[in-house]
């Protein structure tokens, strides 16, 4: 999931610093459009963790990241807005929870029957948020943007530079999240996701709770969708019960599978890629689903590890060959 | 022996549908012995080895273990009591690497506390592998489990559940498919782990049993048809009849 070499941390910093050199090269619009994208790479990285570390998909992830764009709108007087410092906690830890309680009913379940349960428990949230009268129903609400700053010290912010302040604190967060999660992957518990993964009956064998470790890692992820459902309310100022719906969840998995299940950075590659794929084929056809499809199929066929697999091919074939199945 | 068993089981019994595959099972195994299980397909053995490591649930009787009783608990719990087990059918992480699956056994039991550590620089835990690596002498430890050959994949299975330190070894036909060197030196493995563990271990080769064994235990259709010293098994007429035939005569 990490890189191996020292050249593949220097390509990652490259990468780093090219997102950072984005907004300067671009008209404003396509600065709007690079922070969203960075919001669903966040929700992708929180896919990637799943499926990519524990070998666990799930098709109900927006939940989470619609539990937290919710929490922000509840928690927020009509009319005003709180500090990030107040918002940001309380949204990742009420989608943490519901993760937590989530996870705790679906992973009793796996494989295919695993999709189905968390796929149901989605909808139950987006219908939670549909069809009740405390958020606004099916067309949403707008919501007061969390503020930058607190103790009175606010950050105010134009129009005109708004996008370009939250471009930049979502790059900051994708570059925080991929350092932690690197983190998690290389200690001994990341260690043992990677074992439940290839291999799940033996690492119960061996004296694994494996349940405990799935259910750990699943609220982990919970938690850092909400950290993007909580970036996207910031920077959209509305929510929307799609914002819990499958196709969000799907949409996430698509990314992931897009960049590459193997690789932590694939998820980040796949999320802006997909966006930008989403805005050429508006551009150049009303059939954009059409363009779409036939796009990621494409790169599903001709890229089996993704488009993360496309970096360096001959070394990263040796030095992953031996490692991930 | 006079040593107190470190487990047994009472009446110990599991039904699949209508068939009994274990039924009113009572063995015991105690440090210091090597406890071999026969009997020919079908008997029940690696269903008594699925219950005694938690891997099935019983469906009546007991299982004592250190004196307390675990019958019904999860497999990890058994493994975290210090109940280990291979598997007759290799049962490894083949997509990593040999050390690292017999890593992840040695922190199965030295590692669940201190889960934020960097793995890499938990160096006793990459000692303690090599340690049952080379107890059961396998080298390729940088190889993908999955590359090894079947010999080497068994010897893997072996070391894995060495590194958890158990004070029960379950072996489930460990030898089935090692070449004669390997056997031998599995053989004198299994004498070594003998001394120190209680070890259960079911084998269809009966020169190797014969060798090995400090006691033995026949089962026939899920129930014990005899137990006893290896002399007294080859003397046993019930036993010749159903199993053992001229073979051993």
């Amino acid at each position: 999931m990490l890189p191996r070499t020292r050249l593949g941390w220097w390509l990652l910093a490259l990468g780093a610093l090219l997102l950072a050199a984005y907004p300067w090269l671009v008209p404003p619009f396509y600065v709007t459009l690079g922070a969203k994208a960075l919001i669903w790479a966040m929700l992708a990285m929180s896919l990637q963790l799943l499926a990519g570390g524990v070998g666990l998909v799930s098709l109900g992830h927006a939940a989470f990241f619609g539990i937290a764009a919710y929490s922000v709108h509840l928690l927020t007087p009509e009319y005003e807005s709180l500090s990030i410092l107040v918002t940001l906690p309380v949204a990742i830890l009420a989608a943490g929870v519901a993760a937590l309680l989530i996870g705790a009913l679906s992973l009793r379940t796996k494989g295919f029957f695993f999709l189905m349960v968390t796929l149901a428990f989605g909808q139950m949230v987006f219908f939670l948020f549909h069809d009740t009268a405390c958020c606004g129903g099916a067309d949403g609400v707008s919501v007061g943007r969390p503020a930058l700053g607190a103790l009175g010290v606010e950050w105010t912010l134009g129009r005109g530079d708004r996008s370009l302040v939250y471009y930049y604190v979502n790059l900051a967060i994708i570059i925080g999240l991929y350092l932690g999660l690197a983190f998690v992957l290389r200690s001994l518990f990341g260690r043992v996701l990677q074992g439940i993964r290839v291999n799940e009956h033996r690492m119960q064998a061996l004296g694994f709770d494996v349940y405990r470790y799935k259910l750990a890692a699943f609220t982990l992820s919970g938690a850092i969708a909400g950290l993007a459902g909580h970036m996207w309310v910031m920077s959209d100022g509305r929510v929307n019960p799609e914002l819990a719906g499958w196709h969000l969840s799907a949409e996430g998995l698509l990314m992931v599978l897009l960049g590459g299940l193997h690789a932590l950075h694939g998820a980040i590659m796949g999320a802006l890629a997909l966006t930008g794929l989403n805005e050429v084929s508006q551009l150049i056809t009303e059939r954009q689903l059409l363009v779409q499809g036939l796009v990621v199929l494409l790169i599903v066929l001709l890229l089996p590890r993704g488009l993360a697999g496309l970096s360096l091919p001959g070394r990263r074939h040796k030095a992953e060959a031996d490692d991930d199945d | 022996m006079t040593t107190e068993p470190i487990l047994e089981t009472f009446a110990l019994t599991r039904h699949f549908g209508g068939l009994a595959a274990v039924d009113q099972v009572a063995i015991e195994l105690r440090p210091g012995e090597l406890h071999a299980v026969i009997g020919p397909n079908g008997a029940g053995k690696s269903t008594l080895i699925n219950l005694l490591s938690g891997d099935l649930k019983p469906t009546a009787g007991r299982i004592r273990f250190a004196g307390r009783e675990v019958a019904g608990l999860p497999a990890h719990r058994m493994a975290q009591l210090g109940i280990g087990r291979s598997y007759q059918k290799t049962n490894i992480l083949r997509a990593l690497s040999a050390l690292e699956n017999v890593r992840l056994a040695a922190q199965a039991r030295h590692g669940q506390t201190r889960l934020l550590r960097i793995a890499g620089r938990e160096a006793s835990l990459v000692e303690h592998a090599r340690r049952a690596l080379a107890r059961v002498g396998l080298a390729a430890e940088d190889k993908s489990a999955g590359s090894l050959s079947h010999g080497g994949q068994r010897q893997l299975e072996i070391a894995m559940t060495l590194a958890t330190d158990p004070s029960v070894l379950l072996l489930d036909e460990p030898l089935a498919g090692m070449g004669p060197e390997e056997t031998r030196h599995m053989v004198a493995l299994l004498r070594q782990l003998a001394a120190d563990h209680a070890v259960l271990l079911v084998e269809h080769d009966m020169d190797v049993v014969f060798a090995v064994a400090d006691r033995l235990t026949v089962m026939v259709n899920g129930s014990v048809l005899a137990s006893g010293t290896p002399e007294a098994i080859r003397g046993n007429a019930a036993v010749r009849e159903a199993y053992l035939g001229e073979a051993v005569a």
